[in-house]
């Protein structure tokens, strides 16, 4: 399968709807980013937990976004360990949020499994982890 | 004023997003008249971008903060036309859902900015 004339693309992850995932990644990234740079900037005395969580997912999104536009195998892999991971932050910042509100003054992208943010951020790893799969599966019979 | 360039904006971003989420379930990728389509959001997009400087220049404030609202002027600006690239690259109905979920994307930072302008 890896002659060389394949090499130039890679095995692209972004085809089909792989290219939603990496729009909704990339709306994501905006997101976190632009907001956590201008809380953290601005009134990170307020919410350190908050604004260097929403941070930190930022960073995440950026990477996974990385990883779905370059393709290839290890980025594959690499991907599918972030979604993993963002996925488990989801999951525990929500539950964390729901449990003791006071330990997040100000909302964080996580916060509430994301509801702020339409469920985008729990819907997303799930849906990019079914993606990544399947994906994986068509890779080895061909 | 502000507030009706706003809802003209998010509601013209609906309706490409009803379009292009049609074309998707018909399974067609974008064509010629959606990217008019995109063309003319992103118009207002811009035309709010401008207006929301002038209006700041004028000296009105914004109700959360002149950062947040610029931010959120160029997020809808830059929205439609990101989405658009993206589904010139991706010739499928995934392209046109793209460009859908960019409308809606660009809907919900209308209402953000409604409520930052302090409507």
């Amino acid at each position: 399968m890896a002659v060389s004339e394949d090499k130039p693309t890679r095995a692209r992850l972004i085809s089909g709807p792989g290219i939603l995932l990496v729009w909704l990644y990339g709306v994501m990234v905006v997101g976190a980013v632009s907001r956590s740079a201008y809380q953290i900037a601005t009134e990170f005395d307020r919410a350190p937990l908050a604004y260097s969580l929403s941070a930190v997912a930022g960073l995440v999104y950026g990477f996974i976004t990385y990883t779905l536009v370059r393709g290839g195998e290890t980025a594959r892999k690499a991907a599918r360990v972030c979604c993993a991971a963002e996925l488990a932050g989801v999951l525990t910042v929500g539950t964390w949020t729901m449990v003791e509100p006071s330990a997040f003054p100000d909302a964080t992208v996580w916060s509430d499994f994301g509801m702020g943010y339409v469920f985008i951020p729990v819907l997303l790893p799930v849906s990019a982890l079914y993606w990544l799969r399947k994906n994986a599966r068509r890779g080895d019979a061909a | 004023m502000f507030d009706a360039l706003t809802l003209v904006t998010g509601v013209a971003a609906l309706l490409l997003a009803a379009w292009c989420g049609w074309a998707a379930y018909r399974d067609q990728p974008t064509k010629d008249w959606h990217f008019i389509g995109m063309a003319v959001v992103t118009v207002l997009a811009l035309v709010q971008l401008v207006v929301g400087i002038v209006l700041l220049a004028r000296g009105e404030k914004p109700e959360q903060g002149t950062t947040i609202f610029v931010a959120y002027l160029l997020g809808s600006f830059a929205c439609v036309p990101a989405a658009g690239f993206m589904s010139l690259a991706e010739r499928s109905k995934w392209g046109s859902v793209t460009v859908a979920a960019g409308g809606v994307v660009l809907a919900v930072l209308e209402v953000r900015l409604y409520d930052i302008w302090g409507g």
